[in-house]
C-alpha cells in the first residue's frame, strides 16, 4: 500500500481542469520529485493532493484511506505536512513561535519535537528568538521546513524548496531533504532545478499540460534522452 | 508648561480608551481583512450593558466592567455568526458595508432599550484631586490602571498562549495558517470575543470619564481607525502606541485650535500616515 497516491485526478479552479487524468504515488521512505515545464500543473498536482485545489473526479488516498478534498487541518492531523513555495513563514513571529505553530494540531509538549528540528537545522537554534521576516532566504526556508517537521509528519510536501536560493544553498537543501528522508519521512517535492532534484530523488514524474508524461527512477529519467532534451534543457 | 502637562494627562486618558478600541479593530482587520465600522457601537453597547448592571444590581462601575465585556464579546460572536460569517468569502468591501449596517442596527437598538438622552453611571460630582497645579479625578486613575491591566492581559495572551500565537499567525499569513492546520473558525471567534470585550471596556471607561450617549462610540470610530493606521494595520502593539499618540495629539491640539476640531486632528494624522508612511510608525514586522 502506498503512503499516498492520486488516481485519475481531474482538478482545477472554477470548472477548468488543470490536471487531467493525473496518477501519482509516494511510497513510505521515498523521495519523489515532480518536474516539468512552467504551467504543467506540478504545484497544482501537489496542492490538489493536499486538498487545496478542488478535485472534480478521481481519488486521493493516504495509507489506503480516501482523503479526497479534505480540509488542510485534517491532512495535517494525519501526518501530511505541506510547505508552500512563497510566503512560507509567519514573518512577525519568532523562529520558536513559527515552529510551535507547526505543531498546532498536536497535543503534548513541543520541547522534544523542537529539539529534533534543531538537530536537523542547528542554525535555527542559534537564531531561535529572531523574527522570521528579517531572516535570509535560506534561513527562512529552514524555518518553513522546520515548521512542517514539527507535526512529526510521515509525508513532507515541498513546493520548490530551492527556489531563489544560491547554488551552494541549493546543494545544501537537497542534502538536508535526503537527511530528513533518512529519518523515515516520505518526501514529495516539485522542483525547477530538475537535474539536481532527480539526482536526489528515488523516483520522478514528468508532467506536461496537466498529464503524466514519464515516470521512472531518478537516475533513469536523467539518462532518458527524450526527457533530457525536452525537460532538462538538453 | 502646566497646561501642556495637564493636556498630556487628559491625552493619555483619551489615548488609553482609543488604544483599547484600536487593538480590537486592528486584530479584526488582521484576521478578517476588513475595517469594522461597528466597532464604535460595540463600545457604546458595552457601556450600556454596564449601565444596566450598575442600576439593577447597584454595583460600582468597575464591578460591572467584566459583565459588560463578557456580554459584548458574546454579542460580537453572535453578530459574526449571524451576519459576517455568511459573507466572509465575498469581497471585503461587502463585509465593510455589512458592518456599517450593523453599526446602525446596534445604535437603534441602544436608543430603543436605553433611550437617546445622556446618562451617567453615578449621579453627583466627583471632587478632583489637586496635585500641585494639576487636577486628576479618582476615576481617571482607575481608568489608567484598568486599561493598563487589560493591555497587559492582551499582551500575555498574544505572546504566551497557543490561541494568541495562532491569531498573530493568521493575521501574518492566512494561507500558511490554513495549511499549518490552524482552525480558522475558532481563531475568528476568539478574535471577535476579544475585540468585543476590549471595545466594551473602552466604552465603559469613556462613559466613566464623560457620559453615556447612543453615538458615543460612533464619534470615536475615526480616531480609533487613525490609531490603527498609525500603528500599522493588523499590529496590536502598534495600535496601543497609535492610540496614545492620537489621544495626546487631539488634546494638545486644543492649545492652538478650538476643541471642536479635535477629531479633525486625528483625521489629519491618519491621512498623513497613509500618504507618507502607510506601513505605520513601528519599524520591522512587529
Amino acid at each position: 500500500m502506498s503512503l499516498m497516491s492520486a488516481e485519475a485526478l481531474y482538478a482545477g479552479y472554477g470548472g477548468v481542469d488543470i490536471l487531467r487524468n493525473l496518477h501519482l504515488r509516494v511510497e513510505a521512505d521515498e523521495i519523489v520529485v515532480i518536474i516539468g515545464p512552467n504551467g504543467a500543473g506540478k504545484s497544482t498536482a501537489m496542492k490538489a493532493m493536499f486538498g487545496l485545489v478542488p478535485i472534480r473526479s478521481g481519488a486521493v488516498s493516504y495509507r489506503g484511506e480516501t482523503i479526497t478534498n479534505q480540509p488542510a487541518e485534517r491532512m495535517v492531523s494525519r501526518g501530511i505536512a505541506y510547505v508552500p513555495q512563497e510566503a512560507n513563514v509567519f514573518p512577525s513571529l519568532s523562529v520558536v513561535e513559527n515552529l510551535e505553530l507547526g505543531a498546532y494540531v498536536l497535543r503534548g509538549p513541543n520541547g522534544p519535537r523542537m529539539e529534533r528540528v534543531f538537530e536537523i537545522f542547528p542554525r535555527l537554534k542559534e537564531r531561535r528568538h529572531q523574527q522570521a521576516g528579517v531572516m535570509s532566504g535560506g534561513e527562512r526556508q529552514m524555518v518553513a521546513m522546520g515548521r512542517a517537521l514539527m507535526v512529526e509528519p510521515t509525508l513532507l510536501m515541498l513546493d520548490e524548496p530551492t527556489a531563489g536560493l544560491s547554488p551552494r544553498l541549493i546543494d545544501e537543501t537537497f542534502e538536508r531533504i535526503r537527511g530528513i528522508n533518512q529519518l523515515g519521512i516520505g518526501v514529495l517535492m516539485v522542483e525547477q532545478n530538475a537535474r539536481q532534484a532527480l539526482a536526489a530523488a528515488d523516483r520522478g514524474y514528468v508532467l506536461a499540460t496537466g498529464e503524466n508524461r514519464y515516470e521512472d527512477t531518478g537516475p533513469a529519467l536523467l539518462a532518458n534522452p527524450e526527457v533530457a532534451e525536452m525537460f532538462l534543457g538538453g | 508648561m502646566i497646561e501642556i502637562i495637564q493636556l498630556l494627562i487628559n491625552g493619555i486618558l483619551l489615548g488609553s480608551i482609543l488604544a483599547l478600541g484600536a487593538v480590537g479593530a486592528t486584530m479584526i482587520f488582521g484576521v478578517l481583512r476588513f475595517a469594522h465600522f461597528a466597532h464604535g457601537d460595540f463600545m457604546a453597547i458595552g457601556a450600556y450593558f454596564a449601565l444596566t448592571v450598575v442600576t439593577v444590581f447597584n454595583l460600582p462601575v468597575l464591578a460591572a466592567l467584566p459583565v459588560a465585556m463578557l456580554l459584548t464579546g458574546g454579542l460580537a460572536i453572535l453578530i459574526d455568526q449571524v451576519v459576517y460569517r455568511r459573507i466572509r468569502r465575498v469581497q471585503p468591501v461587502i463585509l465593510l458595508i455589512a458592518s456599517f449596517a450593523t453599526a446602525l442596527v446596534l445604535r437603534s437598538f441602544i436608543q430603543m432599550v436605553w433611550g437617546s438622552s445622556n446618562q451617567v453611571y453615578q449621579v453627583g460630582i466627583q471632587l478632583p484631586w489637586r496635585i500641585g497645579p494639576f487636577t486628576l479625578k479618582p476615576d481617571h486613575l482607575l481608568i489608567f490602571a484598568a486599561a493598563a491591566g487589560l493591555v497587559l492581559i492582551v499582551h500575555l495572551f498574544l505572546s504566551r498562549t497557543r490561541m494568541g500565537k495562532a491569531m498573530r499567525a493568521m493575521s501574518d499569513n492566512m494561507d500558511l495558517a490554513l495549511v499549518t492546520g490552524i482552525p480558522a473558525n475558532r481563531v475568528i471567534m476568539w478574535t471577535w470575543a476579544i475585540g468585543g470585550a476590549l471595545a466594551a471596556a473602552a466604552g465603559v471607561f469613556l462613559g466613566m470619564d464623560t457620559r453615556l450617549h447612543p453615538v458615543m462610540g460612533w464619534t470615536l470610530l475615526l480616531p480609533i481607525f487613525a490609531a490603527t493606521i498609525l500603528g500599522g494595520i493588523g499590529r496590536p502593539y502598534g495600535a496601543i502606541l497609535g492610540g496614545l499618540v492620537i489621544g495626546c495629539a487631539m488634546e494638545l491640539s486644543t492649545l492652538v485650535i478650538p476643541g471642536a476640531y479635535k477629531p479633525a486632528v486625528a483625521f489629519a494624522i491618519m491621512v498623513a500616515t497613509l500618504v507618507f508612511r502607510p506601513q505605520g510608525i513601528i519599524k520591522g514586522n512587529a
